[in-house]
């Protein structure tokens, strides 16, 4: 094997921020190399250098031994560099065919192209239909035709940021064998995650950052998953502590909630039954899209449902709208934070009083006492360590991860009886999500019933009492996430998929086809 | 390569510096105009912005005239402000003024030739009414069937239009009139008239009503729940529906107000300054008060300069085509311009220029 990739003292800098410094990267041709590091860390920074999308302040970049530096992605592209980003560009009314060709410099005809992309997913045991309309597709199937997309242009290395954050553990075995496969026929693979366990299981080595520098380069199956992480965090983290909870009378009940689809590419949300109790956390699983948002916008009163389908201490409260739920203790943080959960030009002061005049001492006789809503954004910050220069800030200019503290933060202060949250910790360092999710313990600790809506798994093995799984827009039975394992959960997230069911036999069968002579 | 960069955050320095420069590049481009059309331009700017405020033999008929068309200037401004600060666009306040001094007109006709004190007050709650329910079609055609409320809105002036004709030579007709065209002067007939209240500062009802519709609306801006949530509404509407926002609510309030406040103009426009109803009574004021009210970037404070501001140049561009000539287009072109600037001036709020031949990805 020699070198496909050699970065060399890479530094970018943001105002106020440096991103890289230093950076030194080497991948192999042929090899999977995992790039880890929390949030925040510099990953980012580091691969839209090498596909064009950062022009680094100092540093050079070498690809099979010639100098590499891409002024635009089109150039790292035709140098063979491609890239699936975590968030997908696709366009949901346009078919398969359609979205990869738009993705191209010069796209085939439709036909031809159609014809392709069947031959490439069938050569990696991509199943993907060239003719079906994006919209309809999974997020696994979603990320298939950005893979799909990069695998047509026979890129020399293929970024993968995050890319099992939205897949049921069978889909990522499937995505996987795929990477393997690519990695046998010598395609570079640069695999982003701050997933340990599947680094462990793909990657032979890896380079680690912490706040922009490179803190180790290793084989992560030579040392012990806690030894990563201490390499990523810096410290050790310590588990947050679920002891000490007394549970109470049912506090939410859901009887049979369904509602349509609220726009083209929403989901319907049909018979969905839960009790919460006081003092329990209920976790809520499921890959994105498959009700999330629905769910959440039920539950906080965005999307109106029947007037018995939800109860509250008893009180039947689906006709109210978000400010009746809220007075009456039902509180709800959504997923995403900038334009859901905040308003990203106004102030901390006038993103606390968004949701806190219904609860807090803000609103007298129709007025806004700016004076207690400052206040009260001042108590968020101290109590949840939001780090921003004060409640006069604009919600934009906050980090990921404390705008979420603050969102978090805003909602469990006005004490209430039930909190729904919707990805509590997406995008957020580990150091927040540890915080915030210890937030959400102490506050079922004090008898509030508490949800959380998320895509991680760890984060429902972590906190949840019981586990339920949310599945184009039904949800199963509640389990108790004691002695439950991964597999189970797999198995309950990908249950009631029709089209794209992702067995593990299924995958098992395709890494078999692969080791089988062509 | 000049590049346009994304600020952080909206700078505060250039949202109210852009107004100013603004008013400097349309005085510029303006005066290259003026130049090319034959004159100085030094004189036509002069005489836009200065001679009606202090130049001897004008100033005594012109300052008056800047209460007198500010007023219903800011008035509507005002409204619409509400409006498009929570992305509800009432282009239609044109209409609404129209509408709301029929209803009021016809109100006080109706009580034609009684003698009391009530009759203007009650003038001035049917024209609110009139120009309130002719919003209300836009409004509710938006909430109820999801129609777009700028075409509506905008269609329905031209059958205001077509409506203050009919009416004027129609049921609203001055008896006595000679059977010309226009009711009856309503300035003259002392129970409705809206007369100047300070002699010689050109002070009516209707400047009065668009000052208290000033300090109202910056209170309401900054200390009431409505006015937070019509913010909310416009900056960020998802968060709105989050925190507790009606949309439609917030659309009839918006509309209703901004065509109240048209209404209200247009009644003590036809109760004073014109006198009576006639044809060609719509005067533009409502379509100016959309600059207006962008000028004075949607802010109550803002619109009352820039108010003041736009009358001035009416006032000027008048005097320019008395005393040099100038056509009436060249005025309106002026006053585009100042749209115009601002608009494009505005992208620096927001946006930094970058020069050389960095990439931006």
């Amino acid at each position: 094997m020699s070198a496909l990739l050699q970065v060399r003292g890479l530094s970018k800098a943001y105002p106020g921020v440096v991103a890289n410094k230093d950076v030194d990267l080497t991948v192999q041709q042929g090899e999977i190399h995992a790039l880890l590091g929390e949030n925040g860390a510099g990953k980012s920074t580091l691969v839209k250098a090498i596909y064009g999308l950062v022009k680094p302040d100092a540093g050079t970049m070498a690809l099979l031994g010639k100098p590499y530096a891409p002024p635009e992605p089109r150039a790292a592209r035709r140098a063979g560099v491609a890239m699936v980003f975590q968030h997908f560009s696709l366009f949901d009314a346009l078919s398969v065919a359609e979205n990869v060709g738009l993705g191209m410099e010069t796209p085939p005809r439709l036909r031809v192209l159609a014809a392709e992309i069947a031959q490439v997913s069938r050569a990696y045991g991509l199943p993907l239909d060239p003719a079906a309309r994006v919209g309809d597709l999974s997020a696994g199937a979603r990320q298939r035709v950005e893979i799909v997309r990069c695998l047509l242009q026979e890129p020399k290395l293929l970024i993968m940021d995050e890319p099992t954050s939205v897949l049921t553990p069978q889909e990522v075995e499937i995505l996987f064998a795929t990477l393997q496969k690519l990695a046998r026929e010598g395609t570079s693979i640069l695999y982003i995650s701050h997933k340990l366990e599947e680094i462990r299981a793909l990657c032979r080595r890896a380079t680690i950052l912490r706040r922009g520098r490179v803190v180790g380069t290793c084989d992560p199956r030579s040392v012990s998953t806690a030894q990563l992480a201490e390499l990523m965090v810096g410290t050790s983290l310590k588990r947050p502590d679920r002891e000490g909870r007394n549970r109470g009378p049912v506090v939410l009940a859901l009887k049979d909630l369904s509602v349509p689809a609220p726009g083209r590419f929403g989901t319907a949300l049909s018979g969905i039954r839960l009790t919460v109790e006081g003092g329990e956390i209920v976790g809520i699983g499921g890959v994105a899209g498959n009700g999330q948002d629905e769910l959440l916008a039920a539950l906080s009163g965005e999307l109106p449902v029947g007037p018995r389908m939800i109860e509250l201490e008893g009180e039947e409260i689906g006709t109210l709208g978000p400010v009746a739920r809220r007075r009456l203790g039902l509180l709800a943080a959504p997923e995403e934070r900038l334009g859901h959960a905040a308003a990203p030009d106004m102030s901390l002061t006038e993103n606390a009083a968004l949701t806190g005049w219904m609860r807090e001492p803000i609103l007298r006789r129709g007025f806004l006492d700016w004076k207690a809503a400052r206040s009260f954004a001042q108590k968020v910050i101290e109590s949840f360590d939001v780090r921003t220069p004060g409640p006069g800030t604009a919600a934009r200019a906050l980090s990921g991860g404390n705008l979420q503290k603050f969102v978090i933060g805003r909602e469990v202060l006005q004490r209430p009886r039930v909190l729904v949250v919707n990805q509590p910790t997406w995008g957020v360092d580990a150091a927040a999500a540890a915080a915030i999710r210890q937030a959400l313990i102490d506050l079922a600790r004090g008898g509030a019933g508490v949800v959380v809506i998320t895509q991680d798994l760890d984060e429902i093995l972590e906190l949840a009492d019981r586990f339920a799984a949310l599945n184009a827009g039904r949800l199963t039975p509640p389990v108790p996430t004691e002695g439950l394992t991964m597999e189970r959960i797999g198995l309950m997230l990908g249950g009631a998929h029709d089209m794209d069911v992702a067995r593990p036999d299924e995958a098992h069968q395709i890494m078999e086809s692969y080791d089988a002579p062509a | 390569m000049i590049a346009l960069e994304r600020r952080p955050a909206p700078s505060a320095v250039w949202r109210w510096a852009t107004p100013p420069l603004a008013v400097l590049l349309t005085m510029v481009a303006g005066g290259a105009m003026f130049a090319a059309l034959g004159q100085d331009p030094l004189v036509a700017i002069r005489t836009i912005f200065w001679d009606p405020l202090f130049a001897e033999q004008f100033a005594s008929y012109a300052r008056p005239q800047l209460l007198v068309k500010a007023g219903p200037l800011i008035l509507i401004a005002i409204g619409l402000a509400m409006g498009f600060r929570a992305g509800v666009w009432n282009i239609g306040a044109e209409g609404q003024y129209i509408v709301g001094a029929i209803c009021g007109a016809a109100a006080g006709l109706a009580l034609y030739p009684a003698d009391t004190r009530l009759i203007l007050p009650l003038m001035a709650l049917a024209g609110a009414l009139g120009g309130w329910a002719w919003a209300m079609i836009p409004a509710l055609l938006r909430t109820r069937f999801g129609t777009n409320e700028i075409l509506v809105s905008l269609l329905l002036v031209y059958v205001a239009e077509q409506l203050v004709a009919a009416m004027a030579l129609g049921p609203l007709r001055n008896p006595d009139g000679g059977g010309f065209p226009g009711s009856r002067n309503l300035a003259r007939w002392d129970s409705s008239a809206n007369p100047e209240l300070i002699v010689g500062t050109g002070m009516h009802w209707g400047v009065v009503a668009a000052f208290i519709a000033v300090i109202a609306a910056h209170v309401m801006f900054t200390r009431h729940l409505a006015g937070f949530q019509i913010r909310l509404m416009g900056e960020a509407p998802r968060a709105a529906r989050f925190g507790g926002v009606r949309a439609g609510r917030l659309v009839i309030l918006c509309f209703g107000v901004s065509g109240a406040l048209a209404g209200l103009a247009g009644l003590f426009e036809v109760t004073g300054p014109a006198g009576q109803l006639n044809i060609d009574f719509g005067a533009g004021y409502g379509f100016t008060a959309i600059i207006v009210a962008f000028l004075g970037r949607l802010h109550p404070i803002g619109i009352l300069l820039a108010g003041l501001l736009m009358a001035l140049t009416y006032i000027g561009g008048e005097l320019a085509q008395l005393t040099l000539g100038l056509p009436a287009a060249a005025i309106q072109a002026f006053q585009g311009m100042l749209l115009f600037f601002l608009l494009g001036v505005d992208v620096f709020t927001n946006y930094r220029l970058r020069l050389g031949r960095r990439r931006i990805a």
